[in-house]
């Protein structure tokens, strides 16, 4: 067993960032025009890590596989974003947001990277209004805040609906601002292929350009990825088309521990899949389930309109299980009850995959205009795509996939196990646990990006100083760039018979059915070997027309999918060794007598960190032990 | 609208295809049947699992969240900017949209300023030279003061977010005769000009985001097509802003007596 050093500083809690601050080593800043840093994506996370970094006045090199940075999905985040500053006077404090956050991700996540989040939240505030981001505000002309999940004060900055968007675009806009200053140089539809180490250091990347095909070396002093999660792992998601695991995969596969891959979050309210050709699946946003009543058909088989289905032939299954919380439960208790009553055959819609979220009561009581201000847009887009209209018939929801906890180990600097190498954002696994809060992906993208990474990598760069980079002729790169070739050749040289989207399709189906909401023993066994057969298949029999030598969209899949089926092996063998329910974790094995997620804080407060041994090897796991100074573990209970 | 599910219908889809941006391109004539509960870029992906199938290279396209939001897609749908649907992007378009025998004519964004890359894909790179341009407010990291320091009248806020709605996917620039950008550039003027924080680089911003379009696209002649194309119902009324502010900038900026 190696050994994960979590580099988390002495002293108190509240203390630790700010005395880190000052015992890190500095870069002067006439010296930080000597230093390269690659950035490889610029969603909030890498656009506003490279944005700094260029104002700070380091050299720095974006990379996109977008058109524009400003495509990331981070574009796609409804609701908004946490931060303490207590501007609503309802108690709300840096520590409440700290301990909110790991009570909420199940006691599974590091209490320091915790704290330090919370600390630096109300300066993403600041920052992103200087920037011009048009948050709410009330008629006084201040921010107006609301309340999410798993909270009880109202925390929660917003955007309309949009607030993904908006913060983006203020990150994408600094992110321009320095490209304009010469600070970075922006290379898009650039696709991450391959990390490069050079004596155990990340040493640089190798990039496809995915116009011309051309495979490319860079080299740096440091690499930063913030390359996104991987819920497209299950093909089916409410993550963008191109969303993978590819960049953060690769750096596993060069020594940079991936932790915690089995912490997966499902997300209750999502419009349900209408048919086989379904490409991907949308949110619909969490807030409709404050006035929505959530209901199946007591009886199986239903086939009655959802009108003609008088009270008593109705089961209000939340209200009825979870009085005290009923339709407001958390995310993950709300989806597995969804799961199960649909499993039992209670599901609605053609497909019978859906259960129903009713707001007749809520037109009844408030008026259809007062429903219709709070969630026109909402209903407008559930129409176009459903074409059914919300205000006469109940809408039809379904849990799906959107966001993962798991990711590339990082230490309290925010560097993986490569030294050199650093991953901030969804990417990581960081922060979050084994469940993330609503409104808290923004916060932690944009925390490790503009406050965060800029200050800690400096303590490693300042001992690199006056180290040239590696030049890029150097037989480190050379022999990355033509294994990328010869990869990319491979893939047109099968000629098999069916299509890449085939493939990921059939792994989605069975990550979804073996690593999906609920888990269990047998099942994950028998997920890994179904998912080692179809691997086969895919190596063999994939299909791949077209050349290398210029936009190749199938080309590009083909290697994103070959490291979803890498990925969602280790995925089961995480699963299958984390013997406990955890937040988004759900073992069947393990819960309570009210069928609740039943921790083990005995064996299982850890996080397990799996480094890879060589194509064909089984990963090995590491822990790291999480200690809890300040927080008490408890059993969540919503009943 | 329930009973609808699962209804299909048949299609003539004629599709553009270009190898390259120098190459010659020409349609591609295709019949569909299709699932009126699929969207539009569904039944491409049906279409390119098809010619997968049959050996034959697929249409090169892009989308990326297909919600609506990221701007990533866009083709030309019988002539109109993400196709018939009001305020619709092509990946938030469905099939109910359509009837049985219709024949769908689908081509790239067509701009001088975007080329071809491959088949329905274009160069929309000249639209991020605006933003470089100075689409931004110059406040460092940290250089910031507390959010709630400077009030922004609630109806300043709400029309700056209303022009900052904007997803950049160039259907305003497809969809002018003209091939102009004016909507989306003064899209961005008017969010930041709009706002307190936006004021200290009002006058420089304008002229060099203004002069900077100039160099890639066409000229204005008030059809309003960008405003019926836009799937975010941008106001042609932040085009007028945009022009008004310009004039003065090109007072303001030669710092004529009086003028700051």
């Amino acid at each position: 067993m190696g050994i994960l050093e979590s580099k988390v500083p002495e002293g108190t809690l509240a203390d630790k960032w700010e005395n880190h601050k000052f015992s890190m080593n500095l870069v002067n800043p006439n010296n930080k025009r000597k230093f390269d840093i690659i950035v490889v994506g610029t969603g909030l996370a890498g656009a506003s890590a490279a944005a700094t970094l260029g104002e700070l006045g380091y050299r720095v090199k974006a990379f996109t596989f977008h058109d524009s940075p400003r495509r990331a999905h981070s574009i796609a985040a409804q609701g908004g974003i946490n931060a303490a500053k207590n501007y609503t006077n309802d108690g709300d404090s840096v520590h409440r947001l700290f301990y909110d956050t790991v009570k909420g991700g199940d006691y599974r996540s590091r209490e320091a990277n915790v704290h330090r989040l919370a600390e630096v939240s109300v300066n993403i505030i600041d920052q992103a209004t200087a920037q011009g981001v048009p948050f709410a505000r009330d008629y006084g002309g201040l921010l107006d805040n609301r309340s999410f999940g798993g909270a009880q004060v109202s925390r929660t900055f917003y955007a309309r609906g949009q607030t993904g968007q908006q913060l983006l675009i203020g990150a994408y806009s600094a992110l321009m601002r320095q490209v304009a200053a010469g600070t970075v140089e922006l290379h898009t539809r650039a696709e991450l292929l391959d990390v490069v180490k050079k004596d155990g250091r990340a040493c640089g990347i190798v990039v496809r350009d995915l116009l011309s095909g051309e495979v490319t070396p860079h080299s740096a002093h440091a690499v930063v990825l913030a390359t996104g999660g991987y819920s497209n792992v299950y093909f089916l998601s409410t993550n963008a088309m191109m969303c993978n695991v590819t960049a953060a995969w690769r750096a596993h596969k060069r020594g940079a521990y991936f932790a915690n891959p089995c912490y997966t979050q499902i997300h209750p309210t999502c419009i349900p899949a209408s048919d086989d050709f379904q490409s991907k699946l949308t949110l619909m946003s969490e807030s409709l389930r404050n006035d929505g009543r959530i209901w199946v058909p007591s009886a199986f088989d239903d086939t009655r309109p959802a009108a003609d289905i008088p009270e008593g032939d109705r089961d209000y299954y939340l209200e009825r299980k979870y009085p005290a919380f009923g339709n407001l439960v958390p995310r993950d208790v709300a989806s597995r009850n969804a799961k199960t009553v649909c499993d039992e055959g209670h599901g609605v819609g053609p497909l019978k995959n859906g259960v129903y979220l009713d707001f007749a009561a809520a037109i009844a009581r408030n008026g259809l205009d007062a429903i219709s201000e709070k969630y026109g847009n909402l209903f407008d887009m559930y129409q176009r795509i459903t074409g059914e209209n919300p205000y006469e018939q109940p809408m039809r929801i379904y849990p799906a996939i959107h966001y993962t906890m798991g990711g590339l180990w990082v230490d309290y600097h925010l560097m993986t196990t490569v030294p050199g190498l650093y991953s901030i954002g969804e990417a990581n696994f960081s922060d979050h646990g084994a469940n993330r809060l609503g409104a808290s992906a923004l916060m932690q993208g944009l925390a490790d990006g503009y406050f965060v990474l800029p200050y800690t990598i400096g303590d490693d760069l300042a001992g690199q100083l006056g180290n040239p980079v590696v030049p890029v002729d150097d037989p480190v790169f050379t022999t990355a760039v033509a294994g990328i070739e010869d990869e990319a050749h491979r893939w047109l040289s099968i000629n098999g018979t069916r299509s890449v989207d085939h493939f990921h399709r059939e792994l989605g189906r069975i990550v979804w059915d073996r690593i999906g909401m609920a888990r269990n023993g047998p099942g994950l066994e028998k997920g890994l070997s179904e998912i080692s057969a179809l691997r086969s298949e895919f190596h063999s029999d994939v299909r791949v027309l077209g050349s290398a030598d210029t936009l190749n969209q199938s080309l590009e899949k083909a290697g994103r999918v070959a490291d979803f089926f890498e990925l969602a092996e280790l995925m089961a063998r995480d699963a299958l060794e984390r013997s406990e329910s955890c937040g988004g974790h759900f073992r069947e094995e393990h819960q309570t007598a009210q069928g609740e997620a039943q921790r083990d804080d005995d064996n299982f407060a850890h996080v397990a960190a799996w480094e890879w041994n060589g194509e064909g090897t089984v990963q090995t796991r590491h822990r790291e032990e999480l200690t809890f100074e300040t927080v008490a573990l408890s059993q969540r209970s919503y009943k | 609208m329930s009973g609808s599910h699962g209804e299909t219908i048949n299609v003539t889809l004629k599709v553009w295809r270009q190898t390259s941006a120098d190459a010659p391109g020409g349609f591609e004539t295709h019949q569909q049947a299709i699932s009126t509960d699929a969207s539009f870029l569904e039944m491409l992906d049906l279409l390119n699992e098809e010619l997968n199938a049959a050996g034959k290279e697929p249409i090169a396209f892009e989308s990326d969240c297909r919600e609506g939001i990221c701007g990533t897609c866009g083709v030309m749908i019988n002539g109109r900017a993400h196709g018939p649907q009001k305020a619709t992007a092509t990946c938030q378009l469905h099939m109910r949209e359509f009837a049985d025998d219709d024949e769908i004519v689908i081509e790239p964004f067509r701009a001088t300023g975007f080329p071809v890359i491959r088949d329905l894909a274009v160069d929309r790179s000249p639209l991020d030279a605006i933003i470089e341009a100075g689409g931004y407010i110059s406040v460092n990291t940290g250089a910031a003061s507390d959010a709630n320091l400077t009030p922004v009248p609630k109806a300043a806020a709400d029309q700056a977010f209303d022009a900052a709605a904007c997803i950049g996917c160039g259907a305003c620039v497809a969809a002018c005769p003209n091939s102009a950008a004016q909507l989306f550039t003064s899209a961005k003027i008017g969010h930041l000009g709009l706002l307190p924080q936006g004021q200290a680089e009002r006058w420089s911003r304008t002229e060099a985001m203004v002069e900077t379009m100039e160099e890639f696209f066409g000229s204005c002649t008030n059809h309003g097509e960008c405003t019926e194309a836009c799937p975010k119902e941008i106001s042609l009324d932040f085009i007028a802003l945009m022009n008004r502010d310009y004039m003065k900038a090109k007072v303001k900026n030669r710092g004529l007596a009086g003028q700051h």
